[in-house]
């Protein structure tokens, strides 16, 4: 027990200090946490009022932020898959950092959806055996568990392997190979679920594709793999942490892959709406080309598709994917593409026009892009500190003093 | 977890607190007495900081889960507070559905001239939000004649003042009290759901204001409390319903429930009584002699968006 009390000392050390850069990022991180607490208190005083979003428009820039992390998150898997089960070594060195992102990723998902709550001091009731979660037939319900389950599940691996590392001992295979087996059905439950929560509204059109649940998958193989690329090219500079070439290539590639599958259901998409030309057409027109003088989307639509397209040619071609400058914008346009795509680009043409054929031109209040600024803050805060205390681990440098074998937290 | 509807013995007597009998054992959810075990257990370990009546208050109860004294309990202490906060004697009813009962609505949309008088009638009876934000349950569509039906031509913001305009007619759209209710299926602590006589219901003390029926409303019939609502005591209705028109506090969802402070005591929802034109048709569709059943036998009624399979007990017609 007194090696654990150690750990989280020298965790918190490590944490706690660091150079001038360090703590410059850090120190501008808090200052975003702070604004953003700024916005929730006027929220949480004035209400939902606070925010754009009205009767019309009841989810938007908060839940389509939630989107998208989810899938941030569920991306993690992308990494396990090959580095565990295939024992793929250039790969396995930078999984736990795409755990670590997961964790990070969660806790801005749960804290979206806390701050898009009307009644946040009831959040008990979702609860199982505290509250009344509405099983099997609410979705919500289903996601707050998944995600949950989700971010134990990666806690415990992270955890467990960096203490081991900690210890001087490998970790236990018997423990985290069936963990991480799990986590890889387990991040494809979370976005599937995420999907189905949108998808089993007949009242939306947009939504009630079954097309949107492997949408959501191939977006997310695109969007978390990007935040990561960039994150492994600072965190070798930083921290000298030994991330090869050949893997950030490989994951390069594969979500050259992935785009290419999100762009063809897109076009499968678009294909059936325009082609039949029901009335559910209507939405997608509001997304792509507006209705009447009703255009707030239509520049972020193109946007986002002429992101995708260009990302996809980058990491397609060979030369451009290991070319490090189109590598990083190619990580930027995909980040971008689909941040649109499946933030506001899947939340409000789903429900612009409303039920009632009511079209309401929802953009973001300063009190939702404050919220969401502080929560993203939070999302890095959790991810600086958790990579603080893992790299020395996986480095060799941050060790028990009584730990005698050499590493191998990796 | 599948919830049943409470099982209700008693009539509707308007006594001040006719709690429905709804003893744990009739109910006998194992897992939903293991939550109350979990609770008391919760409740005792926090009794040593903070009393447990502020406990129980803090953690919250479900409608379903109140035994007749709890709930019994939270209306005295419910009508106290309105009474104080509003200069009324406030009544809070909780009669429950009767058996044999399942209201109907009609809607003569060949009659509706769109004056939106049903609308102001519903916010004063079910004393809706006045102002910041204005809460309507009924919206009142004005439509081409050409076009027929069609939301795309919709319009909710038309002058009520000089009404029916040419070339147009009037679609008023509220509640439809589905017989499969999207909006009770998603939501994810079950605070909202169908009593035995057709009425969908929300616990206003329960709803985490997540807006999941919003989003699964085909008819854009829920309505938020984006902030706390504006009720000025001299138009507050003090006759409630502990399901329906008690007030309701800031971030959670509420709309149409027949009136069901009035229909469940023998009454007419405030709408229909409203109208001038008598396009409002209620009543309860398990009696041949009601209206609403005269009007499905000698008209030909239509349900909004059918292929939706809500399955509306609100029913549309055109009598002339």
């Amino acid at each position: 027990m007194a090696g654990i009390l150690e750990f989280v000392k020298g965790s918190l050390r490590l944490i706690t200090r660091g150079g001038p850069a360090y703590k410059a990022w850090v120190g501008a991180l808090l200052v975003g946490v702070v604004i953003g607490l700024f916005g929730y208190a006027k929220q949480f005083e004035a209400g939902l009022i606070a925010t754009n979003m009205r009767d019309q428009v009841t989810w938007a820039f908060y839940i389509g932020n939630f989107t998208f992390l989810v899938g941030v998150a569920a991306a993690a898997v992308l990494l396990v898959i090959p580095a565990y089960v295939y024992q793929w070594k250039p790969i396995k060195e930078v999984v736990i950092l795409g755990e670590l992102l997961a964790i990070s990723a969660i806790v801005m998902c749960l804290l979206f959806v806390l701050v898009d709550m009307g009644r946040p001091d009831r959040l008990h009731h979702i609860v199982p055996l505290i509250g009344a979660p509405h099983w099997p037939s609410s979705l919500l319900a289903w996601d707050a568990l998944v995600l949950n389950i989700y971010l134990a599940i990666n806690l415990l691996v992270v955890v467990h392997i960096l203490y081991s590392g900690y210890r001087g001992k490998h970790y236990n295979n018997r423990f985290v190979i069936p963990l991480v087996l799990l986590s890889i059905p387990m991040a494809v439950g979370i976005h599937t679920v995420t999907a189905f929560l949108y998808n089993g509204m007949a009242a939306r059109p947009y939504w009630n594709a079954s097309i949107l649940a492997p949408r959501f998958l191939a977006s997310a193989f695109c969007s978390g793999p990007a935040v990561l690329l960039i994150l492994f090219q600072v965190l070798r500079k930083a921290t000298g942490l030994e991330i090869k070439d050949e893997a950030i290539w490989k994951v390069a590639e594969l979500m050259a892959y992935a785009m290419f599958f999100n762009l063809f259901l897109l076009g499968a998409e678009l294909f059936k709406e325009f082609y039949s030309a029901t009335e559910h057409l209507l939405f997608t027109r509001y997304y792509w080309f507006g209705i009447g003088e009703h255009r707030a989307l239509v520049p972020y639509a193109w946007a986002s598709l002429a992101a995708s397209l260009a990302a996809f040619l980058l990491f397609l071609i060979p030369k451009t994917r290991q070319h490090w400058v189109t590598l990083n914008l190619g990580c930027l346009l995909i980040w971008a593409g689909v941040y649109v795509e499946k933030g506001i680009g899947l939340v409000l043409p789903g429900m612009t026009p409303d039920t009632l054929g009511e079209i309401y031109d929802y953009t973001p209040s300063l009190v939702e892009w404050m919220v969401a600024m502080g929560v993203f803050c939070v999302g890095f805060l959790v991810f600086t500190a958790l990579v603080r205390v893992a790299v020395p681990i996986m480095s060799g440098q941050f060790r028990h003093p009584g730990a005698t074998l050499p590493a191998d937290a990796h | 977890m599948k919830r049943e509807l409470p099982v209700v013995n008693e009539r509707g007597a308007a006594a001040p607190c006719p709690a429905p009998e709804m003893d744990a054992a009739r109910r006998g959810r194992s897992a939903a007495s293991r939550r109350l075990f979990l609770r008391s257990a919760i409740g005792g370990v926090a009794a040593a900081s903070l009393t447990a009546c502020r406990v129980e208050e803090l953690l919250g109860r479900n409608y379903r889960e109140l035994s007749k004294d709890e709930l019994g309990a939270i209306i005295a202490r419910l009508e106290k507070k309105h009474t104080e906060r509003y200069g009324k004697q406030v009544r809070i009813g909780n009669e429950p559905p009767q058996p044999g009962v399942d209201f109907g609505y009609g809607l003569d949309l060949s009659r509706c001239i769109g004056c939106r008088r049903c609308v102001y009638a519903c916010v004063k009876e079910n004393n809706q939000s006045r102002s910041h934000p204005q809460i309507h349950w009924i919206k009142v569509l004005e439509m081409d004649k050409q076009h027929g039906v069609n939301l795309t031509h919709a319009n909710a913001y038309y002058e009520a003042d000089e009404v029916p305009r040419p070339g147009h007619f009037y679609m008023p759209v509220q509640c439809h009290q589905c017989r499969h209710p999207p909006c009770t299926k998603v939501c994810p602590v079950g605070a909202t759901w169908k009593e035995p006589d057709g009425i969908v219901v929300i616990d206003y003390d329960w709803c985490i204001g997540c807006r999941c029926c919003m989003s699964a409303c085909p008819y854009g019939a829920r309505r938020f409390n984006w902030a706390e609502p504006s009720l000025p005591a001299d138009e507050m209705n003090p006759d409630m319903h502990y399901l329906g028109n008690r007030p309701r506090p800031k971030g959670v969802v509420e709309k149409c429930t027949f009136c069901i402070q009035r229909v469940r005591n023998g009454r007419y929802p405030a709408c229909v009584e409203i109208c001038p034109v008598g396009a409002r048709k209620f009543g309860n569709l398990l009696d041949p002699t009601s209206e609403i059943r005269q009007v499905m036998e000698t008209k030909r009624v239509f349900v909004f968006k059918e292929e939706l399979g809500t399955e509306p007990q609100f029913y549309y017609f055109y009598a002339t």
